[in-house]
Formats: C-alpha cells, structure tokens, sequence
C-alpha cells in the first residue's frame, strides 16, 4: 500500500504533518515553476527567433520585453470565449484540458535537483527530513511519461473533432497520426536506456550517470538519443515537423475555433511540453541534475550546496535543448507529410529496434562471458542482412505500386 | 485508504462501462471506453502492479481507442446510429445469453477461486523480497522469456498474421475501382 505514493523515503510509514506540508509545497513549487518557465520560453522564443531573424522582437513591456507573455495573457483571459455552433459542446470544453493537464502531470517525475554526489542518491534534508527534489518517483518511472504523452494525444485529437469544422478535423487527424507513430520510435529509444541503467525510475536513471563516460548519450552510443530527439521533436509537434499547425494549408490547425483561454491552454500545454521533454532528455542521457565529471575531476560550482547545484545544472543543459529547439524553429522548413510518415515508419522505427538489438546482445554476451568481438561482428551482421531484406521489401512495395496504381 | 481507493477506482469503471452501451454517439462511448480503463489502471497500482498499469493506459488509452478514434472520424460514423433495426435476426437475444452465461462463469470462478486469492494475499510486487523498485517489470519479464515464451511467441505471430490479413485485405486488385465510403 505505500508504493501507492510512489517509492519516497518521506511517505514511509505514518503520515506526519512534516511530509505533508513538504509534499504540498513541491506540489505548488512544481506548478508555479511550470507556469513561470512556459511564460519565460516563450518571451525567450520570440526574442531569439527574431534575433535569428535580424529582428528585435518584444522589447516593450517590462524589461527586455520580459512581460510580454503576461501581457499576452491578460489579454486572451479577457477576449470572448466562443462555442462554434456546430460543436460537440461537452468535448470541446473538455479538450483544452486533455492537453493542459499532461503536460503539468510529466513535469512532476523529473528530478529538479538534489545532491547526486558522493553515493546520496538525489536525497537532500529538508526540515529534518529525507527526501528528493522531485515531486513523484513512481517505480515505473519514465514509463509514466509515455504514458502521459499517450494520453496527450486525446486532448489535440478531440480538439479538431469536436469543433465541428473541415479544417480543424484534417489538422488533429493529422496531429494524431504523427504522435502515435513517432510514439512507437520514441518507445524503444528509451527502452535501450533502460537496458543500460537496469532501472525505470528517473531519480536511478540520473543516479547511474556519475562521470562523463557513464552519461547515456556515450553509454547507449548517440544512436538512440538522435532517435529520441527527433522523436520527441514530432511528439510536441515543433518546427519542422509542425504539419498540425501548417497556416498555409489549414487555417490554424486543429485549435482554429478555439478562442480565449481555451486557445491560451493549448497554446500553454504546447510550451510546457517543449520544457519537460528537454528536461526529460537532459535526465535520461545527459546526467539530470549531476555536474559535469570526468575521470573523477568533477567541475564544481563553488559557494552553492551541492543540493542546490543539481538544479542550477538541470537549468543550464534544459537551457541548451530549449535554444536547439528555437533554433530548429528558425531555420529548418517543414517536412511534407508523406516524407514525415516515412521518416518515422521507415528509418526511425527500423533503426531504433535495430540498436536495441544491437545492445541487448552485447549485454548478454557480457553476461555469458562471451568475446565481445565476435558477439559484435555476429550482430553487425545479422543487422546488415535485415537492413538489406527491408531494403528489398520497399523496393519491391515501390514497384507494385507503380505498376498496380496508388492504393487509394 | 486501499478501500478508498477501490471504491473510486470502481465507480470509474462503471459509469465508464454503463457509458459505453448507453451513449448514443460512438465518440462519446469512446470517451467513456477510455474512462473505464483507466480506471482499470488505478486499480493495478492500488495492487502494486504499476507496470501493468502504464502498459494498460499506453497500450490501451492511448493507442487502441485512439485508433478506435480514427476509425469512427474517418470512416464518418460519427452520428448517432439508428438501434431499432437487428442486423441479424435474434442478435439481441443472443447477446443477453452471452452475457448472462459470461457473468455466471465469472460469478463461479470468483466463488471457487476466492480462498485462493484472499488466503495468500501476496501481490506481485511482494514475492521479491526488499522495496526493489522493478520488482514487477523483472518478474513478468522472467515469466514471460522463460515459462511462457512459446504462448508469447505464439501471440507474436498472432499479431503479424493479423497485420498480413488487413493489408491483403486493404490491398486494391487489379483493375478493380475503389468504391468511395
């Protein structure tokens, strides 16, 4: 029954009023730090893709244009919120939640700190207490993620449905399609961390990546954190795999009726997912809150406690993927969609399970003491002759189709 | 607290499968079909199976019904269906029948079952002795790679004889027109 709460050393036993206070209180610090940094991004995003653009961008409202996003706000709360006639009222009402709330619900699993020095395992004391700077650390871990990313699909999917309208339906249909595709490749490139770690929960994920060289982005060998990123890049919907918003041909996308608030939440669950993705990221190959260390010369932050220096670290390497990401929006086109169902179907899927494979045998032959060289060759091998049989089998698919005419 | 949550975890379920038969509209019925599993999910961690429980809302949740989803968007079912007409004659009669004889199986096999579930009261989790977190994704990966590999194989190729038949199915012939939907 306590693993109901998830496996925190601070709800073990009875429930005292301490733990309590403490848990409310990452409740709250989770939420605001969520909104905080979304109003953040996207002042960051206009003012840096505007940069790019040899463009000022917001520079009028508060400092350095910082309040702009407020501002931006303010003024959807107040405008008029209108219900198409045409719409599903119930589900139209409900949608703009289905993807605000996840995108709160997966920031609660990352680890925003603590002290993973030393063999303490993320705990820190606070108030006399033992715990982590996380809000949950539920055993299944990053699969809670999935999951909630799973569940994302369904607010953007019933959005463009209930609307009532051609165009939104046509940007959700699309939305959905390429979020469960590129679920699938997103899947095993974690499954390969998991190899890797041994573990599903974040907090021993981070734990398992002490030096440099035990990072997964070196451990798993680059392939699946390209795989995870560009993935993960499709599954927030980001330039340039951004079709479900494409204004050219659709309007707005799948959000094109909403107004008000209800266009202010998606618009928010877009944002906030963009941050807990990087932040995923950064936990599952690239340390989390651990500092930089190499061959046991760790690059320390002097005068903070090292409790506090996991959070100053996860901020800086979050920081590195958000500006990736605002530079992919600046710069590269979109895909078509057929060249993004191929991306996805044809080279991600395919590859991903493939160096899953790959690790799994080498894991095994480092279990059964077998040569580590001959093992490798063996499935470099086997690899080869798949890639040349799913070669094949497109080739010839490709010849069918030209002879017999498109399917549809 | 366990009962607590049960009895929510519970009420879930049910208002979800009442909504499934009762709703007129098919997305509706999807919505309430969604409901219901998670639901289910709820339960499987209140019976430390959490794995269980993320592969029920992945797997379930978020791909199943979605494409259930697709269908009923695509395919333009989405109006209320007129119920008064039987496809096939005595459907309805046969629908109860099953029904019926489904609980009472379930009705039997609880009651004969229940000292075998209630009297040794270990979860999955608890068999692996310490708090290791990947207690259960360890043990169902052993039972199912090691004792009930050939079922799961069996299941694998289950799913690519069905994937096979729906692209022969789908497949246009030679000179035949598509008939638009």
């Amino acid at each position: 029954m306590i693993n109901i709460f998830a496996i925190d050393p601070l709800l073990v036993g009875d429930l005292l009023w301490t733990p309590l206070i403490i848990v409310l209180l990452k409740v709250l610090a989770v939420f605001v730090t969520g909104l905080v940094a979304t109003m953040l991004m996207v002042w960051f995003e206009r003012k840096v893709v505007a940069g790019m653009g040899n463009r000022i961008g917001p520079n009028k409202a508060g400092p350095f244009g910082l309040l702009q996003t407020l501002a931006d706000g303010t003024k959807l709360f107040f405008k008029e919120d209108l219900i198409p006639e045409r719409a599903d009222r119930f589900v139209f009402k409900l949608a703009p939640f289905l993807s605000f709330v996840p995108a709160f619900l997966s920031f609660s699993i990352i680890p925003l700190g603590g002290d993973y020095r030393n063999g303490n395992g993320g705990m820190v004391t606070w108030f006399g207490e033992q715990t982590r700077v996380q809000l949950a650390d539920p055993p299944v871990g990053v699969l809670f993620a999935l999951a909630i990313s799973a569940i994302a699909v369904y607010g953007i999917m019933l959005a463009g449905w209930s609307s009532g309208s051609k165009y939104p339906l046509l940007g959700s249909v699309r939305a959905s399609a390429q979020m469960v595709s590129y679920e699938a490749s997103l899947g095993m490139s974690l499954a390969t961390v998991f190899l890797v770690t041994g573990t599903l929960s974040t907090s021993g994920i981070v734990n398992a990546q002490g030096t440099l060289g035990t990072w997964n982005v070196v451990a798993t060998g680059l392939v699946p954190f390209v795989i995870f990123f560009i993935s993960a890049t499709a599954e927030l919907n980001r330039p340039p795999f951004d079709l479900v918003e494409a204004e050219q041909e659709l309007v707005g996308g799948f959000n094109t009726e909403y107004s008000s608030i209800r266009f202010a939440l998606f618009f928010l669950a877009e944002f906030m997912n963009t941050i807990t993705m990087s932040a995923l990221m950064v936990t599952l190959f690239f340390g989390g809150p651990q500092p930089i260390a190499f061959r046991g010369v760790v690059l320390d932050i002097p005068l903070i406690p090292n409790g506090l220096e996991g959070t100053v670290w996860l901020f800086l390497k979050v920081l590195v993927f958000l500006y990736v990401y605002v530079w992919l929006r600046a710069t590269l086109p979109r895909f078509r969609y057929d060249q993004l169902m191929n991306l996805g179907w044809k080279v991600l899927i395919p590859a991903s399970l493939g160096w899953f494979m790959l690790l799994a045998a080498q894991r095994l032959g480092r279990d059964q003491g077998w040569n580590t060289i001959a093992v490798t060759v063996v499935s470099v091998v086997v690899l080869g002759i798949c890639y040349v049989l799913l070669q094949l089998a497109f080739s010839v698919s490709a010849k069918q189709r030209e002879a017999e005419g498109s399917m549809f | 607290m366990e009962l607590f949550v049960f009895v929510c975890a519970s009420i879930m379920i049910l208002v979800g499968a009442i909504g499934v038969v009762v709703r007129k509209h098919p997305v509706h019925a999807a919505l309430s079909l969604v409901l219901t599993l998670f639901g289910i999910a709820v339960l499987f961690v209140a019976q430390e199976a959490e794995f269980l429980a993320a592969v029920q809302v992945i797997v379930y949740a978020g791909a199943i019904v979605v494409l259930f989803l697709f269908v009923i968007m695509l395919l333009g079912v989405d109006r209320v269906e007129e119920l008064r007409t039987e496809p096939i004659a005595g459907q309805r009669w046969i629908a109860a029948f099953v029904g019926v004889a489904m609980l009472g199986l379930l009705v039997a096999a609880i009651v004969t079952g229940a000292e075998a579930v209630i009297g040794r009261g270990d979860g999955i989790a608890s068999n692996i002795a310490g708090d290791n977190s990947d207690a259960n994704v360890a043990q169902l990966a052993n039972s199912v790679f090691s004792d009930y590999v050939l079922a799961f194989e069996l299941t694998s190729i289950l799913l690519v004889i069905a994937v096979v038949g729906t692209v022969l199915l789908a497949r246009k012939r030679k000179g035949q027109r598509v008939v638009a939907p």
